[in-house]
């Protein structure tokens, strides 16, 4: 079933909500990613409202769906949205990356708060999401398992180790985002290592594997839905967006990967980010 | 006060040779025949570590997952995610070497029920060489918060050491050797995370030893008897937690403690005991091992003569710390 108006209104209000979080929390932190995490933010907010089946009431049941953020760094947003979905307070978003915080700079697993797994060094997530699916089929629990990942997390060799493995066993619960914005640390991706085509090498490993506009709210929920109907093979969603989407001076730009707004620069994103989107 | 543990006939001429992955091997068939939450993983080498035994018993609770050690950590983690208690194998080398990232990321950060049963470490490898000689491993993963590190002295405590990975929470590793060595143990045995175990004792010097390197420091202490040299034997198969009541009361009661393993001393198991001596007891010290340096090809029985860890050599540095003590 499609979304309705309604509910694609919405879920961008949500993501507006998030990317406001993002550089608010970025902000106090005086430290962080905000880049990444605002570009997410429209898939995030679908997977995360739309479809991951995880609440505050299941947070410890065995058959709950689980999330991993292979590319750890960009967790502003992931603690955003649990908090949006009511599992991390909101007072304690803007402790992120304090001393004391749970909320650290990358994330550490605390199921309390929601939080499935302890990532951050590239290229570890997905194997362990795949182990997740493995033991949810193996449990026979209908849970569903969704990672994120990056096209600069894509050029560690262990994220194909990863897909060759989860290909073989048929994880058909298990399911990947990855956040293609051609930006990474150094620069464009395509300059510093050319991951090529994503959607090619899923598919080629034995994925079922699509490449949408990661900022289409509809087009990410649809993929979803076809991986949901997936019964054989693990799904790859190759989402294209805009690192820094939503503010103006940090779109498509790497040097918002790891740098936090000055004062100025936080009045800046909140008055972008308010205007009625173009 | 401590007790003499009760060894097997070693000295009369029955001794047994079984290797420690062997053992390991049927520890876990019958664990996992108890326990349904155990799951194997293996990195293509079922055969040689001894995991095939419980594939053929178990299919649907193991996972081969091809050579791809990094992969196979993390998605251990992800399985113990699940409520299973995952047992991961391959060769040391690539267990704690090409999954030392994964192994403390995704399964000592979170804290995780993976246990790392690691086969073929040390130099009794033997022909394979420098490449295959893992020489590193005990360093590597007791230096990791959280992660337990057993090395066991031959089949009867490999047995036990796979007892006690299964009922201790959280990551444990288990170092275990390719080649057959002597049943030090009598089957009765049952080895205490945290515990060492007196073999033999003696007041002119300590020979604390882990691995094969235990057998070598029993027939060690034979070869001082007989030049009227008393050697207590202490055995150490449990680096992390380790003994330290025991080292020091060895350290006060000899004066002297000479280490053995077959493997590096920086990081090993004469650091681990050095640190427990400097902090409670400071008397002189020795430590056999590899002293920064890669192995060679040869037999098993070579490389530990060449290298300073058969029983001979033990006994003529074990002398030369008692030496020491006296000036």
């Amino acid at each position: 079933m499609a979304l309705t108006r309604d509910r694609v209104e919405a879920l961008r209000a949500t993501a507006r909500d998030v990317r406001e979080d993002i550089v608010r929390m970025v902000h106090a932190a005086a430290c962080g990613h905000p880049g990444g995490p605002l570009g997410m933010a429209d898939f995030m907010t679908t997977l995360f409202m739309e479809h991951l089946d995880l609440t505050p009431e299941n947070r410890h049941a065995e058959d709950r769906d689980r999330f991993v953020l292979g590319n750890g760094h960009t967790c502003a947003g992931y603690y955003a949205l649990l908090a949006q979905k009511g599992l991390i307070p909101r007072e304690e978003l803007m402790q992120f990356r304090k001393m004391g915080s749970p909320l650290q700079g990358h994330p550490h697993r605390n199921l309390e708060l929601g939080i499935d797994f302890s990532t951050g060094s590239l290229g570890n997530g997905l194997s362990v999401a795949a182990g997740m699916a493995l033991g949810a089929k193996l449990n026979g629990w209908s849970s569903r398992v969704y990672c994120a990942s990056s096209d600069g997390e894509s050029q560690e060799g262990q994220i194909w180790e990863a897909a060759t493995s989860a290909a073989h066993w048929g994880l058909s619960n298990l399911t990947v985002i990855v956040d293609f914005n051609d930006i990474q640390i150094d620069g464009r991706m395509r300059d510093v290592m050319d991951v090529r085509d994503l959607r090619a090498k899923y598919s080629a490993f034995g994925w079922h594997a699509v490449e949408i506009d990661g900022h289409d709210v509809v087009a990410i929920d649809h993929a979803l839905r076809e991986a949901k109907a997936e019964t054989e093979r693990p799904s790859a969603i190759i989402a294209r967006t805009t690192i820094g989407k939503g503010v103006s001076f940090m779109e498509d730009k790497s040097g918002w990967h790891g740098v936090a707004p000055n004062d100025e620069q936080l009045a800046q994103a909140l008055e972008d980010l308010a205007a009625p989107a173009s | 006060m401590l007790t003499i543990q009760e060894l097997a006939p070693l000295a009369t001429g029955e001794t047994q040779k079984v290797a420690t992955r062997q053992a390991y091997g049927e520890a876990l068939l019958e664990l996992g025949n108890q326990h349904q939450d155990i799951v194997v993983l293996d990195a293509d080498l079922s055969g040689s570590t001894k995991t095939g035994m419980f594939a053929k018993a178990h299919p649907g609770r193991f996972y081969n997952c091809g050579v791809a050690e990094a992969n196979m950590a993390g998605t251990a983690a992800g399985l113990a995610c699940t409520g299973r208690k995952a047992f991961m194998s391959s060769f040391a080398m690539f267990a704690a070497g090409k999954a030392w990232e994964q192994l403390r990321q995704s399964v000592c950060v979170p804290e995780l029920d993976v246990k790392v049963c690691a086969s073929h470490a040390g130099l009794t490898v033997g022909e394979d060489g420098k490449s295959h000689q893992m020489l590193e491993d005990i360093t590597l993963m007791r230096v990791l918060p959280n992660m337990k590190v057993l090395v066991p002295a031959d089949a009867v405590e490999a047995r036990e050491a796979v007892r006690v990975a299964y009922e201790t929470p959280g990551p444990v590793y288990v170092r275990l050797s390719r080649a057959s060595t002597p049943v030090v143990f009598a089957d009765e045995y049952r080895l205490e995370l945290g515990k060492g175990a007196l073999l033999r004792e003696g007041s002119d010097v300590c020979i604390a030893a882990c691995g094969v390197e235990v057998a070598e420091a029993l027939g060690a202490a034979d070869l001082l008897a007989a030049d009227g040299i008393e050697a207590r034997v202490i055995n150490l198969a449990s680096i992390d937690p380790i003994d330290a009541d025991l080292i020091a009361d060895s350290a006060a009661r000899c004066g002297a403690i000479l280490t053995a393993e077959e493997h590096q001393i920086r990081g090993g198991l004469g650091d681990a005991v050095a640190q427990v001596v400097v902090r409670s007891c400071p008397v002189p010290m020795d430590m056999a091992g590899m002293d920064g340096e890669f192995g060679q090809t040869g037999t098993a029985a070579q490389l530990l003569a060449h290298y300073g860890l058969d029983a001979a050599s033990l006994a003529q540095r074990a002398k030369a710390l008692v030496q020491r003590k006296g000036n």
